[in-house]
């Protein structure tokens, strides 16, 4: 009680400030409903959730979105419920009326109150009721969005109300929006209904549809035919989006194609050298993103935003350094044998994925998604998210700097020239030699970092090249051996013709498709899409 | 990093004392065959097993042994090789001469290896989760039926969140195939109109997810509760759920409940996005009793990290390997026809406060447990049956098994009689 006390005093003087909005409950009754939370089965919680959100007070707001975040906690001894912070060895309790730090807790003292689905659906639309008129026009669109989903009768009323006040036009949109769909759950005129559909139309996205649909089947008469042609004209205006999003999936996969393959056109496609091993190093540079990221976590964790910028350089290098050494050791010793390179690079991807699997384990690691890669933002209709659309910007990076180093560097030169004529290129000084391996390190460093772009959308686990070799060799074959152009068109045309597929044929049976129009297509133009001229390629 | 390493040598060094040892001491010890890929894809899973029935063996060895002779684990690595696995399990019977085999996770790796184990009449323990239509002689199916798993968990949807709209999303193999045609069945029977269910495939390992779950989004805005039965396998499912989070499905507005995603699924993976997306076990490594409690102590005692996480197929080795001691303790031999005479009706504890027994189908009672997906990587339990659930070798809802039951005790002893017929159709699967 003595506890209490200050907080009481200070909300009696708060109270005094403000002037208080309809029907106030006093501090006793509400702090009292509050801990009710804390008592019970997930029915009886829920029932406690209705009661504070009908009784309209948005100070109960803390608490109930503390219990959403899995924050608030009960304590056993005296049954008090406290939103808690995490603290050193345990907890600090804070009043959910005050907001003031009451104690601190071990974490034994003190339980969390559970929730499950159905808690959360009611805990959305309780605080969606009660955030109405929030000051912050951010909670007010969140308001009225929870309103749409949970379309309560019981919210008309506190809905007219919020759209009287309501000042920025694209939250009283919103609320309108809610506005309909909780009219078409309730017993409005038809007149009113038939309006409500207007705006639902507007709206015009997936809950939209679900909204008229639902509309559809419940009524009768003039609503329902209006319903009817409200989805219709929704499910049109989807489908057209539909096959945008079905490009933007297409490019997207392509865009992760491309980066898988970039290195192999050049360990395959300018040097013929066919390198099965070329997964392992992109799973060689997600594990380093991993290690890089390891080391940030226990070292300096506010650096963890630059993790991925770090791993990139750190992953050519690495993945890179391991491509020259294998080409030192191994694969110097067997060009002009496709046969034996093959068996031999095989060979050598078991070898390296068992050689991690033993170092880091069998099970996936957890790279971690920095804020800027996670989420999406929608486009009219369309959902992007943000790791695809960074991977598709670096992929292109990734291509562009590559042609770069190829046609404006003296390696470059060199390395043009060692493949378009070894002896000759000998003949006027080069190493080549010394060519090859660097040759093969630049694929190889590439590789690592498509691991880099991968360990974002993939398990990081030992068998995380394997997935991708398969793809890389169709793209490179299919884009004409030994051209960076060819590489891209092929890479974004495999994308988009695998997604528009999918739907129709099925994820599996796509992938088959796709794989046949390329054997077919290899049999009519052998050399690929875009096939080098001259005599070089000959021999 | 370091320790990984060390704990490569020591297996190293301990797999070689242990190959020494078996010519000197084979007349004295109780070998028991341990048949779990620790290289290749299924590695993944495969390897916490085997870890966890070497915990399980030094343990009945600190007791005393069985039967007055110590236990012996004889390893061997069938590299996620399906064929591969039948000569290894041959291995272990006619050359290692182990007494039982605990072993296999897929449905055609266990296929792969019946036929080896019913010439050389060995027992094998199998303990995952699978398609059910099965029941061998030989064989003892300690993890779920599809009765223990899939239908509680469409149960619960439907009663508890009011689904009516049903994805039925599996990677393209045996167990996901038949699951969801039972699960088909079932819903149908229970007047479920045919285009409120989806049915989707993918191949294994499938890493873009766009499409797929923008499909799932589209079918969920009907107007109807929707949700996703997910017989997803491994590696595919890190990447679905990402998707998932990106594109905003939320557990309140299209749960997941998974069949394939437990705690160790999940340890690679951020959870804060998937809280309230489901998973159906008979098991959590959450569930509140002091036979888990110390389960979970010996087990990060004995793999030395305190991170590591324990689930379902981990439980299912703890029953069948506590039920099989049990056995041989009775019949006072390990002679396979007596254990198998010996071991239906056996009870042990489970880990989540029962009692489990082995039935005579060979399958065993287990409760059937609905989780969320909790931020910590955790399950948190919404729904237990009340009581242990008999496991069903053939499922009620498929047209050619409905009639179908098994029995191998004496006078019957048949994997599938036909009640109808009143006939047994011979083997046992």
């Amino acid at each position: 009680m003595a506890r209490i006390l200050p907080s009481l005093l200070f909300f009696l003087a708060l109270a005094w400030l403000i002037p208080s909005g309809p029907a106030q409950a006093s501090d006793e009754a509400l702090q009292a409903q509050i801990d009710a939370l804390g008592t019970g089965g997930f029915s009886d919680t829920a029932k406690q959730i209705q009661a504070l959100a009908a009784s309209g007070d948005d100070r109960v707001v803390p608490a109930l979105q503390a219990l959403l975040a899995g924050k608030l906690y009960v304590r056993p001894s005296d049954k008090k419920v406290f939103i808690t912070e995490k603290a050193e060895g345990g907890f600090t309790l804070i009043d959910p009326l005050s907001g003031k730090d009451m104690a601190t807790s071990d974490s034994f003292s003190v339980k969390k109150i559970r929730v499950n689905n159905r808690l959360r659906r009611e805990l959305k639309a309780a605080l969606g009721g009660l955030t109405l008129l929030s000051k912050n026009p951010a909670a007010r669109l969140k308001a009225a969005g929870a309103v749409f989903k949970s379309q309560d009768p019981d919210m008309l009323v506190p809905l007219e109300a919020a759209i009287l006040k309501e000042t920025e036009d694209k939250v009283r949109k919103a609320l309108q929006g809610a506005r309909a769909a909780v009219q078409l759950k309730s017993d409005v005129p038809e007149a009113d209904k038939i309006a409500a559909l207007k705006l639902i139309e507007e709206r015009g996205d997936r809950d939209a549809l679900s909204v008229a649909l639902a509309a559809a089947a419940q009524s009768e008469g003039a609503v329902k035919a209006a319903a009817e042609a409200t989805a219709k004209s929704i499910r049109q205006n989807l489908e057209l989006w539909g096959a945008a999003q079905n490009v933007w999936y297409g490019l997207s996969l392509g865009s992760v194609l491309l980066l898988a393959a970039i290195g192999l056109a050049i360990t395959f496609g300018v040097m013929g050298v066919i390198n099965m091993a070329h997964g392992e190093m992109v799973m060689i540079g997600a594990y380093v993103t991993f290690m890089v990221q390891e080391v940030i976590r226990t070292s300096m964790p506010e650096m963890f935003a630059y993790s991925l910028l770090i791993s990139v350089p750190l992953a050519f290098l690495v993945a890179g350094a391991i491509g020259m050494a294998v080409e030192r050791c191994i694969i110097r010793f067997l060009y002009g044998r496709p046969l034996e390179t093959l068996l031999a690079t095989w060979g050598l991807s078991l070898v390296l994925q068992q050689a991690v699997r033993t170092i880091f384990g069998p099970s996936n690691r957890e790279v971690g998604t920095p804020d800027y890669m996670a989420g999406a933002f929608e486009i009219g209709h369309l959902t992007i998210t943000y790791n695809r659309l960074w991977i598709i910007v670096f992929s292109l990076v990734v291509l562009f700097a590559l042609m770069a180093v190829l046609k404006k560097t003296s390696l470059g030169l060199q390395m043009r020239a060692v493949t378009q004529n070894r002896r000759m290129a000998g003949a006027m000084g080069i190493r080549t030699s010394w060519v090859d391996a660097v040759t093969f390190g630049l694929g190889s460093g590439i590789a690592g970092i498509a691991g880099v772009a991968l360990s974002q959308i993939d398990n990081v686990s030992p068998n995380l090249g394997q997935s991708y070799i398969i793809d890389s060799f169709m793209v490179v074959v299919f884009g004409g051996v030994g051209n960076l152009w060819g590489t891209l068109v092929g890479a974004m045309t495999l994308g988009v013709a695998n997604k528009f597929l999918e739907p129709y044929a099925g994820a599996v049976l796509g992938k088959v498709l796709v794989l046949v129009f390329i054997i077919l297509f290899i049999q009519k133009r052998p050399r690929g899409l875009f096939a080098l001229k001259g005599r070089a390629i000959e021999t | 990093m370091k320790t990984y390493f060390r704990g490569a040598v020591a297996g190293i060094a301990l797999a070689a004392a242990a190959m020494t040892s078996t010519v000197a001491q084979a007349a004295d010890t109780i070998k028991v065959g341990i048949l779990h890929s620790l290289s290749g894809t299924m590695a993944i899973s495969e390897t916490t097993l085997k870890d966890v029935m070497l915990m399980l063996i030094e343990e009945q060895n600190k007791k005393g042994g069985l039967l007055g002779k110590k236990l012996e684990a004889v390893v061997v690595d069938p590299a996620s090789n399906w064929p591969l696995f039948a000569e290894k399990a041959r291995e272990l019977i006619e050359v290692k001469k182990v007494d039982v085999v605990f072993g296999c996770w897929t449905s055609v790796s266990r296929k792969s290896v019946l036929p080896v184990f019913e010439e050389l009449n060995s027992i094998l323990f199998y303990p995952v989760q699978y398609e059910g239509e099965e029941s061998q002689k030989n064989v003892f199916y300690t993890g779920a039926a599809p009765n223990q798993q899939a239908i509680p968990a469409v149960d619960y949807l439907a009663e508890q969140e009011g689904v009516k709209r049903w994805v039925l999303a599996g990677t393209d193999y045996v167990y996901p195939r038949t699951t969801n045609k039972i699960l088909e069945t079932y819903l149908k029977d229970k007047g479920v109109p045919a285009e409120d269910i989806m049915i989707n495939y993918t191949p294994f390992g499938h890493s873009d997810w766009q499409t797929i779950v923008a499909d799932i989004k589209k079918f969920g805005s009907a107007g109807k509760k929707t949700a996703v039965v997910s017989t997803i396998n491994g590696d595919a499912n890190v990447p679905f759920y990402k998707e998932l989070a990106n594109q905003g499905i939320k557990a309140e507005d299209i749960p997941v409940v998974a069949f394939s995603v437990g705690e160790e699924e999940l340890a690679g993976l951020d959870t804060a996005p998937l809280v309230g997306h489901l998973a159906a076990w008979n098991y959590f490594m959450s569930a509140n009793t002091p036979e888990n409690a110390a389960f979970i102590k010996k087990w990060k005692t004995f793999i030395k990290n305190d991170k590591r996480v324990t689930n379902d197929p981990m439980e299912a080795h703890y029953i069948g390997f506590n039920m099989w001691v049990k056995a041989v303790e009775i019949a006072g031999t390990t002679k396979p026809d007596a254990v198998i005479d010996s071991i239906v009706g056996v009870t042990v504890p489970n880990l989540t406060g029962g009692v489990s027994a082995m039935m005579p189908n060979h399958h065993i009672t287990k409760p059937v447990l609905i989780g969320e997906i909790q931020a910590n990587g955790q399950f948190e339990t919404v729904s237990s049956t009340p009581g242990l659930v008999p496991g069903d070798a053939w499922s009620d809802f498929l047209p050619g098994s409905k009639d179908l039951i098994s029995d191998w005790r004496k006078p019957m002893s048949c994997g599938n009689f036909n009640v109808k017929t009143g006939k047994c159709s011979g083997k046992g699967s």
